[in-house]
């Protein structure tokens, strides 16, 4: 196992410079003129331009200017260095301010995911066909097929303004009570697909032979269904959600545009819009990290939901 | 077997943290518990703080609080003084700035034109890249701090008299000098701004240190709000309010849900989204109030299609204003017949004459007649909200004059710009412009004269050059404007763009705050502001 996961975190440390490699040469390849786009509509006089080029290296172009300011930016990423933004800010303090707010709405939404999805998952699976599995397969498919750009604005107009249950939108440092309605409305969407995948998964597994075999020894059904079918039976639904955890911390840019969240997605988003690349490549390899990290543990949680699962 | 309890384990200490947190912060139910005596206005994330850096509205909004300017703009949007006492000169090209007497800066400074002219001095140099630098390009000396490694520090026409008073020497006479200074990058720098002479102290901007009616309470929170206090030893009109919060939004939709839950006090800017239903909403606290945007399409004068007047104004005639303004804006924005903004001294209406009429028959006759292209492109940028009036535009156009007109978004504005400096065919292409103070000249100096930073469209016309550089150079206001009128007229004839709309203030407030005044510059009077009770 340790041995397995040593090998793991070596492949991530490729796959890392990789991906930063990608998103830098992606950045750097839709970059037109970044001090423009800061400036918006107003002329950029020339003392300004001159000395915005000359402190981002902006004049560096072509094939060669890319790998000069790509090593010159790794070379400070190892000293620990993610550089400044376009606007003068450390991209290391931008980051350390998006990421607790972020990581907070998609524990609550991935919390929301499990408890829910998972549950209802279960029940649904369980009396197949019954008036609960049609209604939630109804609901879900409604949730699916709603945007979370519609369902955003639509929960914060009738749960944040028309009947004030929540406060319409979050802020920087907000309560958890703030952030339920965001990690509800960003949660729904994984939500719905953890249930359908626990109902499919449990309702197959109740036909197994372990089953039949448990049921046949004299099991109690709770022990059947809660210990043997719902271990079985999570395994899809753990992948599902590992990968849903790097998902929701990065694809937040809506949820968090509509409830004023100044976390990862909207940096991400302003970022991408002033072309300002030192930005972008500095959250995506945070994100990258994430999502490394998340999918070595679910590999690791394969092992403890099913033993004959065994890593070398 | 142990694998398993392990798991169970770490499920239920999630479920109890959760559970706790739920707990601990229940009660305050969520943000924006402000008290009788605090507003809360919105702001979108100030690029610079720094007076002589900040040339956008949201870091304009917050130096508005922290500083007082040398001058305000009254209600003819004529200069009055406000921190100066006097600004004079007999000449227009040797002005005399004298400071009242009793300004300190909030970590109690005494203000003196020294503050004043290292402020300026800073603003001009050009290795430190500020933004607003082009504001002291008229100051003698100017050029000297120009270029990678500027000949000198300081500007030659900076010179102090004595404590309170100084003297700005031009390299040539300007008659709206006076008017200029209300801008916030003429604002003064306490001592304690600098780590050296001509150094800005490093964290300076995360909590400016100014001589206006508010100070910092805090530092400036990224992303998040920036708030400010009552001075008190603040000499002149003391504002009502005992603190302001600018609160950061990203997306105005938010920061409008916001403001309709009593959340947020002031919203600047109604969002497109929301202004069908922003007056049902809000009803009295949907406000409008003038302001200096002025949008227009350009035409590429250097093409040979378009370089005969006739054709530019066959296509003004042919765009319905009206209609577009009501249907597509709901009157959030006028129809424009002028050059020049309503908010100036010196407006007139329908300046532009017949050509700014709708009369799609004469349009037509008169198209046809100067051989008009039967192909018509209007590119704009795709990031700002212009496609539909681009297309409503359009497709009057195509009623109108019989011919094929397309709407061409390019992604951002810098695209846009990129292509017509390259002369790069994009037919008209829209532009807009906010002026920095109330003048003619910030309208037609940059928009139509031959070397003006704004002047896309290869327009130049040395008659009218002569005429705007006569007006600044005039010995009084009244001769000035005279000037400035007859170069107007030279415009409505070449017609070199279409002027189309003027912006307007649309905003709104809550129901805690009463007395909401807005600026030209899309600021909120914060001295006038009340909490209501």
């Amino acid at each position: 196992m340790f041995r397995y996961i040593l090998r793991r975190l070596l492949q991530m440390v490729l796959a890392f410079f990789g991906t930063t490699l990608i998103v830098y040469a992606l950045m750097f390849a839709g970059q037109t003129d970044p001090i423009q786009a800061l400036a918006g509509e107003r002329p950029v006089t020339a003392a300004q331009r001159a000395y915005l080029t000359e402190k981002y290296h902006l004049d560096q172009t072509g094939v060669g200017g890319f790998f000069y300011r790509y090593f010159d930016y790794v070379r400070s990423l190892l000293q620990g260095d993610l550089g400044q933004s376009l606007t003068g800010r450390q991209i290391g303090d931008i980051l350390q301010q998006a990421w607790p707010v972020t990581v907070k709405l998609a524990l609550i939404a991935l919390a929301v995911a499990v408890i829910f999805g998972v549950t209802a998952g279960v029940i649904a699976g369980i009396r197949r066909a019954s008036i609960f599995d049609n209604a939630t397969l109804v609901l879900t498919l409604l949730v699916l097929g709603i945007p979370t750009i519609v369902l955003a604005p639509l929960a914060q107009y009738f749960l944040g303004v028309r009947w004030p249950v929540f406060p319409p939108t979050a802020g920087a440092e907000p309560s958890f009570y703030a952030l339920l309605l965001p990690g509800i409305v960003l949660g729904s969407l994984s939500l719905a697909t953890a249930l359908r995948l626990t109902r499919t998964s449990v309702a197959e597994n109740l036909r197994a032979d372990y089953v039949r075999t448990a049921r046949s020894k004299g099991l109690v059904k709770r022990r059947i269904v809660g210990i043997h079918v719902l271990r079985n039976s999570l395994i899809p639904v753990v992948t599902f959600l590992g990968v849903e955890l790097g998902n929701l911390m990065s694809g937040a840019i809506i949820t968090e545009g509509v409830f004023n969240i100044p976390g990862v997605g909207f940096n991400l988003f302003r970022g991408i819009r002033t072309e300002d690349g030192p930005l972008v490549v500095g959250f995506v390899s945070v994100l990258v990290v994430v999502y490394l990290v998340s999918n070595l543990l679910v590999d690791v949680l394969y092992a403890v939901l099913d033993p004959r699962i065994r890593y070398e | 077997m142990r694998v398993r309890r392990l798991a169970a384990w770490t499920a239920l200490p999630l479920a109890v943290t959760l559970g706790l947190a739920a707990c601990g912060s229940g009660g305050d139910g969520g943000s924006g518990g402000s008290g009788s005596e605090a507003v809360s206005i919105q702001i979108a994330e100030p690029q610079h703080l720094v007076p002589t850096n900040t040339t956008e509205t949201s870091g304009s909004q917050v130096l508005a609080g922290l500083f007082a300017p040398l001058v305000d703009y009254d209600a003819q949007n004529k200069p009055y003084e406000v921190a100066a006492e006097s600004v004079t000169s007999s000449d227009n090209k040797v002005w005399t700035i004298k400071l009242k007497d009793g300004f300190t800066f909030h970590n109690g400074e005494k203000v003196t034109s020294d503050d004043y002219i290292n402020a300026w001095n800073y603003g001009a140099y050009a290795p430190n890249g500020q933004g607003g630098s082009y504001f002291f390009e008229k100051i003698a000396g100017y050029q000297d701090l120009q270029g990678e490694k500027p000949k000198a520090k300081e500007m030659s026409g900076l010179k102090k008299l004595d404590d309170l008073t100084f003297q700005v020497t031009l390299s040539e006479p300007y008659i709206d000098f006076k008017t200029m200074l209300g801008y916030n990058a003429f604002y003064p720098l306490p001592e304690a701004a600098f780590s050296a002479p001509g150094v800005l102290k490093d964290g300076y901007e995360q909590a400016p240190i100014g001589q206006g009616p508010f100070k910092m309470k805090g530092t400036w929170q990224h992303d998040s709000k920036i708030e400010v206090e009552r001075y008190d030893a603040y000499p002149l009109e003391k504002p009502k309010v005992q603190s302001v919060e600018f609160r950061v939004y990203q997306q105005l939709t938010a920061a409008y849900a916001d403001v309709l839950a009593d959340n947020l006090d002031v919203l600047p800017t109604i969002p497109t989204e929301n202004l069908s239903t922003a007056p049902t909403d809000l009803g009295d606290r949907y406000q409008t109030s003038p302001m200096s945007s002025f949008q227009f399409l350009a035409f590429p004068t250097f093409e040979k299609e378009y370089s005969n007047p006739d054709v530019r104004k066959a296509i003004s005639m042919a765009i319905d204003r009206d209609e577009i303004v009501n249907s597509i804006f709901k009157k959030s924005q006028t129809s424009a017949r002028s050059f020049v903004s309503p908010v100036l001294p010196g407006y007139r209406e329908n300046t532009t004459g017949a050509a700014g009429e709708f009369n799609p028959t004469e349009a037509k006759k008169l198209y046809q007649a100067a051989g008009g292209p039967s192909k018509i492109t209007i590119s704009y940028n795709g990031d700002g909200g212009h496609k539909d009036w681009v297309d409503a535009t359009c497709n009057q156009l195509k009623a109108n004059l019989g011919v094929d007109c397309v709407g061409s978004a390019e992604p951002k504005f810098s695209d846009l710009l990129n292509k017509v400096e390259k002369k790069q065919p994009v037919g008209l292409f829209r532009l807009g412009w906010v002026m920095d103070y109330p003048s003619m000249e910030d309208y037609l100096g940059p928009l139509y004269s031959t070397n003006g930073s704004s002047n896309y469209y290869g327009y130049s016309n040395p008659e009218f050059d002569k005429l705007v550089k006569e007006g600044s150079a005039a010995p009084t206001q009244a001769e000035a404007i005279k000037k400035y009128q007859q170069a107007e007229d030279i415009l409505a004839k070449d017609m070199p763009v279409i002027p189309l709309r003027f912006g307007e203030n649309v905003f709104g407030h809550s129901s805690k705050v009463s007395n909401v005044e807005m600026d030209l510059f899309q600021r909120v009077n914060l001295v006038k502001i009340e909490a209501a009770s």
